[in-house]
Parts: structure tokens; C-alpha cells; sequence
């Protein structure tokens, strides 16, 4: 039982980040509100940044930022950057992503006066019979 | 030094990036548009030059951007399946911008049409990255990068429909690369690489070793999945016809025909360069893609009979063949894999031709795209039916059309499977069967006469554009090339697989 625990505990980021994802998709594809649907994806993208960095963190380091220049600086002493690196290529995607996406609900709200998917959809339908 | 074709993938993605900043600052949409031609013709001539270099060296090489040495650095990768890809992706791209030049005119507001070109700037840019990437990260940025792109390209003719089309796509597209990232992030977390080459020594260490056997096939069947509902593999289909449906011409060509693809080559990368061929088939990932595929040949013909609106019955027929790609892909093998890039190749050629003449047919017909006003329509413009006509058969599979090449090579690499004989050759012969089923009564509707007693008003001829004329030439030379030299084009891909 404290074995299951204590595996709990050491995968505690990767276990949120697996849940918040599920979240996030969840709300993408099933909520009928647009902005619902790319807030969903914003979670989703925020989990996988979590699980990015947790990778990259080891405990007891520092970040990589060198301030004392008298001693050569040790590998030992700081977390792996890439992952942090990567998150911050990644953020930059999702907000592009983001920002495009939302500019498209407006554009859409001003046409249907709505953001919910399936009445769009309606309305849509009733336009085509 | 770098002998100079080293440099040419590099400065290709580079090319077109600059392109699409000048573009954007251009005002007028000629302009626009003969910068981008130049650009993509340039960069077709360049790659040619770049193919000529490693085919006859049987050479694949990597080429280190920047700095920063091997293993944190960033890489790009040719050798010739590589550069064959971007050679003919290169060449569609010009002639979908080509025939669909008067209707990107006509179907987005002045002002912003150079904004259009900007987009697909964008995408052939994305596209050679993912072609050329030797990076795993680099390749997700461009997934996302293409994503815009392409959501860009669906709504430019801002109609309701379209808008619609567009979020649902990007919904999905979001999920797909959602997936892949994660996938990719597991695949850090466990190998601790980014460069492809230094994932696969890991992956193969782990597969000997037996260590992180479920994780390993978690994250491919993510990324499998990632990667096919942003190529529309069936059962997540269904944003697909209304995007490609109700774009304009150009746009449709454009994601028939290439953007689907871009995944795809991902796709082929992940299984043949990350993982390996022998850990991806031992992971059962590769049957469920077959049998998607097998379904998606299916279900796609299927809900194509259905359709009356000629762009949509052309979109539900990308899904069926996109499930062509991928049943060749899930068999597994050498011979499979030839098969699913030649039906990517015939593919590429195929479809943006179709789109490009179904637009034409229907602005003969009065701007109607309902299949009982296209009566007659191969009458008044006559290129465009016989376009539409050599693209049907293709997709039916009439020897002498790249079409038939793929089902022989389909069915030849079938004939080695076990249970997976029979699921790849019953679906190739039903999706035959239903292919002809649709494409031959909208060929005949074009080419039959009106009957007395039918309100169809009376059309004048249409004079196809010279843009049109040479669009539709190349591409159903392609075709037609890909389906008689299709030993020799057969014989390049089985080389440049063999390379990666």
C-alpha cells in the first residue's frame, strides 16, 4: 500500500497533467460553447507543459542561470533547460493557436449572434431546407 | 565545406517563410500571387537540382542548423524519397494556385487577397519542414503552423459555411496535435531525445531491453491518432467534407491534395525513422490502422454516392483514398510502404485536378455545384471534362492512370499478409466497385445532353484561362506519368524507404 503511495506521489505531476489533459479534451470536443471548447484546449496544452517541465526538474538543482563566474559551473548544479525551452516554444504556439481561434468565434458570433456549436448547426440546417 | 545542394532543403522552408513576410506587406493580390509562383517554381527547380544530387549517390545526409553540435542541436534531413515528396508537392502547389487563380479572385474580398497567398506561403513552407525535419519538437511547431495555414485557406471565402467548416476543423486539428504532443512529451519523458535519429537508438535499446513496453505503445498509438484525425482517417472524417466542400477551388486543391499529406509523411517518419518498423508492427498500432483504412475505403465511397454536391462527393471520395494511405501503412513491410507513397503521389496529383476542374464545370453551369445542373457542363467547357473524366478513371483504377498503379502495388504487397490479405483486398475491390459507382454517373451527367423536358437554362461555352489549361495539363500529366512509369517511380520510393 505505501508502495502504490509513494509511486503516487513521485508521479504526482505526470498523474495531474494525464487528468487535466482528459479534461481539456473532453471540453474540446463535447462542449457546445466555442470559448468553452478553446479554453478545453488551453488546459490541454497547459497539462502537457506541466508534464514538459516536471521532466526537465530535478530536485535539489537550480535553474541554469550562471552569477558566479569565480568557479567553472558544474553540470550537477542545474536542472535540464531543454524541456523549459520547449515549453516556452510551445506556449508561443498555443497562443498563436489561440488567438486565431478566437478571432475566428468573433467573426462567427457576429454572423449567428450565438457561440454555441450546435445551435450554429441548427441554424445552419433550417438555412439549407 | 558542404557540397552546395546540402544547402538547398534549408533555404527552401527559409525562401518561403521571407516570401510570406514580403507578401504580407504587399498591397495588390497579383503581386502576391507572382511571388509566390516565383518562389514555388524557383524552389521546384532547386529541389529538381537537389534530387539529381542524392539519387544517383544513393545519399542521405543531415544538415546541422546553427551552432550547437549534435545531439542538442536542431537537424534537417534529405535523401531521395525526401526530395522526390518535395519535388512533387513543390509542383502541385504551383498548379492548384495556378488553376485556382480566378477563383481566389473572385471568392475573397480586394484587400485581403494578399493575405491568401501569405497562407500559402505558409503551408509549402510547413510542408518542406515536415518533409525535412530531423527534429521531433520542429515538427509538431509545423504541424501547428500548417494547422493556421490551412483553417486560413477554408475561411477566406468568409461565408457562413465556411466559418462554420473552419472551427470545426480546428477543433479537431487542435485535438490531433494535442495528442501528438503528448505523445511526443511521453517520448521525451522515456528516451530523452528530440533528434530523430537518437529517438530511434533509444527506442530500439528499449525494445531489446523490454523496458517501457506499454508506455512506448501508448505514446505511438497517440501519435497515430494525433496524426490521422488531422489527415481525416475514418472515424474522425467528418469535418472533412464540409471544409474541403465549401472552400474555394484553390483551398480545396490545396488540403485534398497536399495538407492532408503533410501528416502523413509525418506519419511514415514516425513509424519508419523513430520507432522502427519492426517495434511499430510489433506494437499492433499498425493493425488498427488498417483496418481504419479499410473502413474508411468503405464508409468514404459510401457516403460519396450519397452526395449530390459535386465538391462534397470529391471531398468523401479524399476520405476513401486518404484510407488507401493508411491501409498500405498498417500492413507493414517494405512493399505496403511503397504502395501507401505512390497512392500519396497519385493522390496529390489526382485530386487537386478534380477540384480544379469540378470548378470550373460548376462555374459553366452557373456557379452550381448540385450534380443535376452540371448536365452537359463537359459540353461548355470542354478541358475541364476531360480533366474531371481522366481523374475519375484514375480514382476508379483504369490501367495506364496512376490509379491502377496503386491498387497493383496494394494488392501485390496484400498478397505476402496473413489475416491482413484478405481485409486489404476485400476493401480494395469493394472501394473499386463503389468508386466507379460515383465518379462514372458524374462523368456521364457532364457528358450527356440535356433532355426535352428538363428546366436546365441554356449555359454559353466557357473559355478556360491559360492559368487553368496549364494546371490541368501538369497535373494529368502527373497522372497519367505516375501510372505508366510506375516501375520506375516504384523503384525510386522502395530506394529512398530503404535510406531512412
Amino acid at each position: 500500500m505505501s508502495e502504490l503511495f509513494s509511486t503516487l506521489w513521485t508521479q504526482r505531476f505526470m498523474i495531474t497533467a494525464v487528468l487535466l489533459f482528459c479534461i481539456g479534451a473532453f471540453s474540446l470536443v463535447f462542449n457546445p460553447n466555442l470559448i468553452k471548447k478553446l479554453i478545453g484546449f488551453d488546459l490541454m496544452d497547459g497539462a502537457i507543459y506541466l508534464m514538459l517541465t516536471s521532466a526537465g526538474y530535478i530536485r535539489g538543482r537550480v535553474a541554469p542561470i550562471v552569477t558566479d563566474f569565480s568557479a567553472a559551473p558544474s553540470v550537477e548544479t542545474y536542472i535540464n533547460p531543454i524541456p523549459t525551452g520547449l515549453v516556452l516554444t510551445g506556449i508561443v504556439v498555443s497562443v498563436s493557436v489561440t488567438a486565431f481561434a478566437l478571432a475566428l468565434v468573433v467573426r462567427i458570433y457576429q454572423k449567428y449572434h450565438t457561440v454555441y456549436l450546435d445551435v450554429i448547426m441548427a441554424t445552419m440546417k433550417k438555412g439549407v431546407d | 565545406m558542404l557540397p552546395y545542394y546540402q544547402h538547398i532543403p534549408f533555404f527552401s522552408i527559409v525562401l518561403l517563410m521571407i516570401c510570406g513576410i514580403l507578401t504580407s506587406v504587399v498591397r495588390s493580390g497579383r503581386v502576391a500571387l507572382r511571388i509566390h509562383l516565383g518562389a514555388v517554381l524557383a524552389l521546384l527547380g532547386a529541389n529538381l537540382v537537389l534530387l539529381a544530387n542524392v539519387l544517383p549517390r544513393q545519399e542521405r545526409f543531415t544538415y546541422a542548423l546553427g551552432i550547437v553540435s549534435h545531439p542538442y542541436g536542431n537537424e534537417l534531413v534529405c535523401g531521395p524519397l525526401e526530395a522526390t515528396l518535395a519535388v512533387a508537392f513543390l509542383l502541385v502547389m504551383a498548379m492548384s494556385v495556378l488553376g485556382g487563380r480566378d477563383g481566389v479572385f473572385e471568392d475573397v474580398e480586394p484587400g485581403k487577397q494578399n493575405l491568401y497567398f501569405v497562407m500559402c506561403d505558409l503551408i509549402m513552407a510547413s510542408l518542406l519542414a515536415m518533409i525535412y525535419t530531423n527534429d521531433a519538437f520542429t515538427a509538431y511547431v509545423f504541424i501547428e503552423i500548417n494547422t493556421i495555414a490551412a483553417c486560413a485557406l477554408v475561411m477566406a471565402k468568409d461565408s457562413g459555411a465556411t466559418l462554420v467548416a473552419t472551427i470545426r476543423y480546428l477543433m479537431m486539428s487542435l485535438l490531433g496535435s494535442g495528442l501528438f504532443l503528448l505523445g511526443l512529451t511521453f517520448l521525451y519523458h522515456i528516451t530523452g531525445h528530440l533528434l530523430i535519429i537518437d529517438i530511434h537508438d533509444q527506442v530500439q535499446q528499449l525494445a531489446a531491453t523490454g523496458a517501457y513496453q506499454i508506455p512506448l505503445t501508448v505514446l505511438m498509438g497517440m501519435m497515430a491518432l494525433g496524426l490521422g484525425l488531422k489527415s481525416a482517417l475514418f472515424p474522425n472524417h467528418t469535418w472533412l467534407p464540409d471544409a474541403h466542400g465549401s472552400a474555394t477551388t484553390a483551398s480545396s486543391a490545396i488540403l485534398s491534395g497536399l495538407v492532408l499529406k503533410g501528416y502523413v509523411v509525418l506519419l511514415i517518419k514516425c513509424i519508419f525513422c523513430i520507432f522502427g518498423e519492426e517495434v511499430f508492427a510489433a506494437s499492433h498500432v499498425g493493425d488498427v490502422l488498417l483496418v481504419m483504412g479499410a473502413l474508411a475505403m468503405v464508409v468514404g465511397s459510401v457516403k460519396a454516392i450519397q452526395e449530390t454536391h459535386i465538391k462534397r462527393m470529391i471531398a468523401y471520395s479524399t476520405v476513401a483514398q486518404i484510407g488507401y494511405i493508411y491501409l498500405g501503412l498498417g500492413m507493414g513491410g517494405a512493399a505496403a510502404a511503397v504502395a501507401a507513397i505512390y497512392q500519396m503521389l497519385v493522390h496529390a496529383f489526382t485530386k487537386p485536378m478534380l477540384f480544379l476542374c469540378a470548378g470550373e464545370l460548376a462555374e459553366a453551369s452557373g456557379h452550381r455545384k448540385q450534380m443535376y445542373y452540371l448536365r452537359g457542363a463537359g459540353h461548355r467547357a470542354k478541358l475541364a471534362g476531360v480533366g474531371f473524366t481522366v481523374g475519375g478513371l484514375s480514382m476508379i483504377g483504369l490501367p495506364l492512370l496512376g490509379g491502377f498503379a496503386v491498387k497493383f502495388y496494394l494488392a501485390d504487397a496484400a498478397l505476402s499478409g496473413s489475416w491482413k490479405m484478405w481485409v486489404a483486398l476485400a476493401a480494395l475491390a469493394v472501394s473499386s466497385v463503389l468508386n466507379a459507382l460515383y465518379y462514372l454517373p458524374a462523368i456521364i451527367q457532364i457528358w450527356s445532353k440535356a433532355q426535352p423536358g428538363e428546366n436546365l437554362p441554356q449555359l454559353p461555352v466557357k473559355r478556360p484561362s491559360l492559368a487553368f489549361v496549364v494546371a490541368v495539363l501538369v497535373l494529368g500529366a502527373g497522372t497519367v506519368l505516375l501510372g505508366v512509369c510506375c516501375s520506375g517511380t516504384g523503384a525510386l520510393l522502395s530506394l529512398g524507404l530503404s535510406l531512412l
